[in-house]
């Protein structure tokens, strides 16, 4: 019985719903990267960035129309178009060749829009507040609705990729080129649309993520970086290019991450995360929830 | 292009497609014809390029040399999916259905175009599910749990759904049991009378010349012998020299 009542039940709590929030807003930047892996085989090294460029771009949206909503829409269609437009000039030229190119060109724009950022919004951490301010009681805590909000909109915002993927004419072709790419082509699909509007859809669920954490960790252009390791973490451990798995993963990561922060600092927790990693590495290299894909 | 030209010009007209794999010689100038609602046969043992000729028409190979006419326009720089919407199937030798994607799924891939009504897709559907019952049945089931000979049968009526002009079919009766290797001959029949063409490669010496109205005899790369298949038969000297065993 002492050992039970030594667990701090009320704090154990806590940390759940703070790991579900972050979890949800890192399954949102996961499922983008997991995506657009799994069909064209490119590791987007600059995912974090993109996080990064909505966040700015929602807090001057926000800034100009005094509306958070109209921020979050805007900043993700700005940035899935941007996303169309890399995915046209840099990689579309890119189709068939070796991937460490793509590897290298990603890193490259994720360098380019780093220190886009720094040039034009400088080093100084922006604040936006919270659209919704009011607050319930957790134990001892006055928690925000805004965060309990944030994973309910994260998880709407996925639950519409599924109906998309599952339903739609678009998403019909997406899953048919993520597994036979040859044979979509040869069954008239429009590859290379297909590839840039998954490129577009990944970006703008980044940038959507980079907005909604934006009232809770403010907005630099180095945002990304922390983001994009989790991200990646999260796509191994679930299965690269495996969408469900990649959401479980980043729930399951981030809760570990933040039961970790009870006894030690937020900083030595993130180790949880590399230990995970680690060990899926060893003894699941395919994932938790990894299949073969055949080309 | 003048209505005279169209019924003189031949449906797929390939001059002499010359194809690598890497440093490997593939084709050696394959030059072939298949008429409107033509089924043509290509025989030859295994590695010769029957397989290389059917993708290099639909563009999934790119040839080096040569050139694919469809009704009479060059179409070799055409990207594969154009050459489906314009009308060639292609059904590949390891049937590569999608296999995590139902066999409805898989069928929508093919009728789900701009330009298909909503009555036009339910009569394709109708017509594939009469030619395959077992299609109908199984319309939600992934098409990876199919057994081999329904997956060929999910990847012929997949083509269908494109409603070609040509299908090109690479060895559809490969390792099918007898009963299935009938009910392929019957289809490939019922799409002759319903004025598609076809371009078959098989194995199956027999059933190609049943069903088929002109073959092309490949070695090496290169077309060795051409004729109708009215003409030759299973114990023809030809056939013996080129694929004997």
């Amino acid at each position: 019985m002492d050992f039970l009542s030594s667990i701090p039940w009320q704090l154990l709590l806590i940390q759940t719903v703070n790991g579900v929030v972050t979890g949800m807003i890192l399954a949102l930047v996961a499922s983008g990267l997991t995506l657009i892996f799994g069909i064209m085989d490119v590791v987007n090294f600059a995912h974090g960035e993109l996080f990064m460029l909505g966040a700015y771009f929602g807090v001057i949206v926000v800034a100009a129309t005094g509306n958070f909503w109209v921020g979050l829409v805007v900043a993700a269609a700005m940035v899935a178009l941007l996303g169309a437009a890399l995915q046209i000039l840099t990689l579309r030229p890119l189709i068939g060749r070796d991937p460490l190119n793509t590897i290298l060109v990603t890193f490259g724009i994720s360098l380019i829009l780093q220190n886009y950022a720094l040039w034009q919004f400088g080093t100084v951490v922006r604040k936006v507040s919270e659209p919704i301010e009011s607050y319930f009681t957790l134990f001892y805590l006055q928690y925000p609705w805004y965060r309990i909000f944030v994973a309910g909109l994260a998880a709407a915002i996925i639950g519409g990729l599924y109906v998309i993927l599952k339903y739609s004419k678009f998403g019909v072709w997406i899953r048919a080129t993520t597994q036979d790419r040859t044979m979509a082509q040869a069954m008239g699909i429009p590859v290379p649309l297909v590839y840039t509007g998954v490129f577009a859809l990944g970006a703008g669920m980044a940038a959507a993520s980079g907005v909604l954490f934006a009232p809770l960790g403010g907005v630099a252009p180095t945002m990304g970086l922390d983001w994009v390791l989790k991200a990646f973490i999260v796509v191994v451990v679930g299965g690269m290019g495996n969408l469900g798995g990649s959401i479980v993963a980043a729930i399951l990561i981030s809760l570990l991450e933040a039961y970790a922060s009870i006894w030690v600092s937020p900083s030595q927790a993130v180790i949880v995360s590399f230990v995970a990693l680690i060990l899926t590495l060893l003894f699941k290299p395919t994932g938790l929830f990894g299949t073969t894909v055949t080309r | 292009m003048s209505a005279l030209a169209t019924s003189a010009t031949p449906l797929v007209q390939v001059e002499g497609l010359h194809t690598f794999y890497g440093k490997s010689h593939i084709l050696h100038g394959v030059s072939l014809t298949v008429g409107r609602g033509e089924v043509v046969g290509l025989l030859g043992r295994n590695g010769v390029g029957k397989s290389t000729t059917l993708k290099s028409i639909v563009g999934l190979v790119k040839a080096a040399q040569g050139q694919v006419l469809f009704e009479g326009r060059s179409v070799t720089s055409v990207p594969p999916h154009k050459l489906a919407q314009i009308g060639i199937a292609y059904v590949p030798e390891d049937r590569r259905i999608f296999r995590l994607l139902t066999v409805m799924e898989n069928l929508r891939v093919g009728f789900d175009r701009p330009g298909v009504t909503d009555t036009r897709k339910r009569e394709l559907l109708d017509k594939v599910f009469a030619y395959f019952p077992v299609l109908a049945d199984r319309r939600n089931q992934a098409g990876g749990t199919l057994s081999g000979g329904e997956q060929q049968m999910l990847a012929i009526a997949r083509a269908m759904m494109l409603e070609p002009k040509i299908i090109l079919l690479d060895e559809p009766t490969e390792g099918l049991m007898p009963r299935m290797v009938s009910q392929i001959r019957q289809i490939i029949d019922a799409l002759h009378r319903d004025g598609v063409a076809i371009l078959l490669v098989e194995q199956n010496v027999p059933l190609t010349l049943e069903t088929s109205q002109r073959i092309y005899i490949l070695e090496k790369g290169m077309v060795r012998h051409h004729c109708a298949s009215s003409e030759i038969h299973v114990d023809h000297d030809v056939i013996k020299q080129y694929l004997g065993v």
